[in-house]
């Protein structure tokens, strides 16, 4: 199958180890990957602060990258739920309704991808740690993803998967961080708490942009908790 | 006065560095939540139960004016006065106008949102009449000049201790922090209340069209003697509070209390039709029913947030926010707090002056997994952001992202932009958490991760 990777623009700039350990996973899974030369925005933060003109500008483009595509996987679960859930109610009405509907049909977010699309849960991969998932909420509430990264880190050998005592918010939200620091603040401190009560080492999760608030505030502290995409602990070591 | 965006940032900001308050609502909340998720256990299908219910509330708020007909018919024929009211004004002039006729001074009322609403007790208070709130959660937060913190649990902010503080300075009564000892010392001053008083107030949970009753659900038993004890019984609900028929409640009243209180069933549940018949030996003499729309009928015009009008103030979305956690129910500086709040506020008092109670969510959607009645409410915090926006853009946000589609969607110009940013952050910690900090609102508190050395982009062309 020829999977066309969707990059998200904060993912290509800060975290593009993520796009890499997908590149690797999918293409050890016998799959030709193909990603867009150009950059690509989702145009949530437009969409999110009620500027649907302007998040249209920049998502009209990423609709005509994947216009053609077989398959799109989506590096980031946030992203994700823009394209596959948000995109037919921004473009409603327009003359890329269409177009929009088949894009979201054939989105899908990694984890999603690997498990429900491609049935495939056991990478060969290898992290000796203990970890906690935090499940980023537009993949658990906009997509309904909760099992599929869970069935992968189950598989992953010498891992400890602890889950947290709640299943919340960490706080980022988007423009929201910034426009309300101290309560994004606030909740991320919620958020590091659960997940030190856990004792893991590593908090792992779908959503780079999760990741990158509760790293924020943990290196902030001095805090000892490490963070990684999910992507790049499926891609340690030994990918069969 | 501030404007009320000035104001929400200020409390909320207050609030969330009160780490003594976060932890006074986090326990609360959380001891709810296990009680919630036990009696939720106890239903077959609680997710059928839920379609059930958003169906049946569907149902009534897109038939609401036969409905609304078919429950004043069946008030008015029980000899109930039924009043309709378009604003809150006019609504606290009606009931002005029936305590004056009868000249009742002193008043008792039953805990109720839609007079919180419509800021029913300072009317009455100016206009010379005695108010006493007789749930004991409004009772406390009357006695302290306190608006509720929460819809359904009105002194939740509060520890046994300041609740006997204020005991002893308003009742100078307050033997010790003892909850059943400070619930005594209430009931007292309350039971002297209910019989002095000469007109009672109260709310409504539902109002049931088959049968032209109201629904009160409480744990006290106060809402009872409000309703019974005083010569004349007012009723002031929302228009939105129908239900097409009796055997509904068979569904709602477990279910608010199941995710209101966290109770099987709440304590007391009564049907009230109209004042005393020939023969009863008790109950008003009076019977009067305000309806209030108060904006309710612009959100009915409105297909796409017609839903809210679901509501039955369970107060389930404030229990998971994880904003109204951290902020408390005082910040908002609304009658209805939390996600339903942010969700109708914005378009019962202004879209623009309460715009910020929307763009105060990091959309996260846990307010709308926990709705009994589906109501979309983070859908609708979007849907509100979108419609201020386009009736008042704010030129520098449309202006940046303009500027940002260009950007985003041309190599060259992204790959400059990932230049010029990697040669910023070198010159970042000279400012870094300094006012001239371009990321200042990031940076106060978190770090920001460095531009990678090699883009995704970067390296993709370099492997191509």
């Amino acid at each position: 199958m020829t999977v066309t990777l969707f990059i998200p623009c904060f993912v290509d700039l800060f975290y593009p180890q993520v796009g890499m350990a997908m590149v690797r996973i999918l293409e050890k899974l016998g799959h030709r990957v193909v990603c867009p030369d150009a950059p690509a925005c989702c145009g949530q933060p437009a969409f999110n602060t009620g500027y649907w003109d302007e998040s249209r500008d920049v998502a009209v483009r990423v609709l005509e990258q994947f216009r053609d595509a077989e398959v799109v996987v989506i590096a980031s679960g946030s992203c994700g739920a823009m394209v596959k859930m948000f995109y037919p109610e921004l473009f409603a009405g327009t003359p890329q309704e269409g177009l929009a509907r088949q894009v979201s049909a054939k989105c899908f977010e990694f984890a999603q991808f690997l498990v429900d699309q491609l049935g495939v849960t056991d990478l060969g991969a290898q992290f000796p740690h203990k970890v906690t998932y935090h499940d980023g909420c537009h993949s658990l509430r906009e997509m309904d993803i909760h099992e599929a990264p869970r069935k992968l880190l189950q598989r992953i050998q010498g891992l400890e998967l602890v889950e947290m005592s709640q299943t919340i918010c960490c706080g980022f939200g988007g423009t929201f961080s910034a426009k309300f620091p101290m309560i994004s603040t606030a909740m991320g401190e919620v958020k590091c708490d659960l997940a030190a009560q856990t004792g893991v080492e590593y908090i792992v999760s779908s959503d780079s942009s999760c990741l990158m608030h509760i790293q924020g505030l943990i290196d902030r502290r001095k805090g000892r908790l490490k963070t990684i995409h999910l992507a790049e602990v499926l891609a340690m070591t030994a990918v069969r | 006065m501030n404007s009320p965006a000035t104001q929400f940032k200020h409390d909320a900001v207050r609030l969330t560095a009160d780490r003594r308050h976060r932890q006074i609502i986090n326990t609360a909340l959380d001891k709810y939540a296990v009680k919630r998720d036990e009696k939720k256990g106890l239903f077959q299908d609680w997710l059928g139960a839920r379609q059930l219910a958003a169906e049946t509330k569907w149902e009534a708020v897109n038939h609401l004016d036969r409905y609304l007909d078919q429950f004043v018919r069946g008030l008015e024929a029980r000899g109930a006065k039924v009043h309709w009211a378009s604003t809150g004004e006019q609504a606290r002039d009606l009931i002005l106008g029936i305590l004056k006729a009868r000249n009742a001074r002193t008043v008792v009322k039953s805990k109720a949102m839609t007079a919180e609403e419509i800021h029913l007790n300072q009317a009455l208070e100016k206009a010379g009449h005695t108010v006493v709130e007789s749930d004991l959660g409004e009772f406390i937060v009357q006695l302290r000049g306190e608006p509720p913190y929460h819809i359904v649990f009105p002194a939740m902010h509060l520890t046994r201790s300041e609740i006997q503080e204020t005991f002893q300075q308003k009742l100078g009564d307050a033997p010790s922090d003892n909850p059943e000892e400070l619930t005594m010392v209430a009931r007292r001053v309350l039971r002297q209340k209910y019989l002095q008083a000469d007109a009672g107030i109260t709310g409504a949970n539902f109002a049931v069209a088959d049968l032209g009753l109201i629904s009160l659900t409480e744990n006290e038993g106060n809402a009872r003697l409000t309703a019974a004890l005083p010569r004349t019984m007012i009723t002031l609900l929302g228009i939105e509070k129908v239900v097409p028929r009796l055997e509904d409640l068979a569904l709602f009243l477990p279910m608010l209390a199941t995710v209101g209180a966290g109770q099987l069933i709440s304590g007391y549940n009564t049907l009230y039709g109209g004042p005393r018949q020939p023969g009863e030996p008790d109950g008003p003499e009076e019977f009067h029913v305000v309806l209030l729309d108060n904006h309710r009928t612009a959100l009915l015009a409105d297909a796409e947030q017609r839903d809210t009008l679901h509501c039955i103030r369970c107060g389930a979305c404030l229990n998971v926010c994880p904003i109204y956690r951290n902020i408390g129910g005082h910040s908002y500086g609304t009658t209805y707090c939390g996600p339903i709040g942010a969700v109708i506020t914005p378009n019962l008092r202004g879209l623009q002056d309460w715009k910020h109670l929307s763009y105060s969510s990091s959309l996260c959607g846990a307010c709308t997994e926990a709705c009994p009645v589906g109501i979309n409410l983070h859908h609708h915090l979007l849907q509100n952001r979108r419609n201020a926006s386009r009736q008042k853009p704010s030129w520098w946000q449309k202006l940046a992202f303009q500027a940002f589609a260009p950007m985003a969607n041309c190599r060259v110009l992204w790959s400059l932009v990932t230049k010029v940013g990697r040669a910023g952050q070198k010159l970042h910690p000279l400012v870094l958490g300094t006012r001239l900090d371009p990321a200042y609102a990031w940076t106060q508190t978190r770090d920001l991760p460095p531009i990678a050395k090699t883009s995704f982009k970067e390296w993709w062309r370099h492997r191509l």
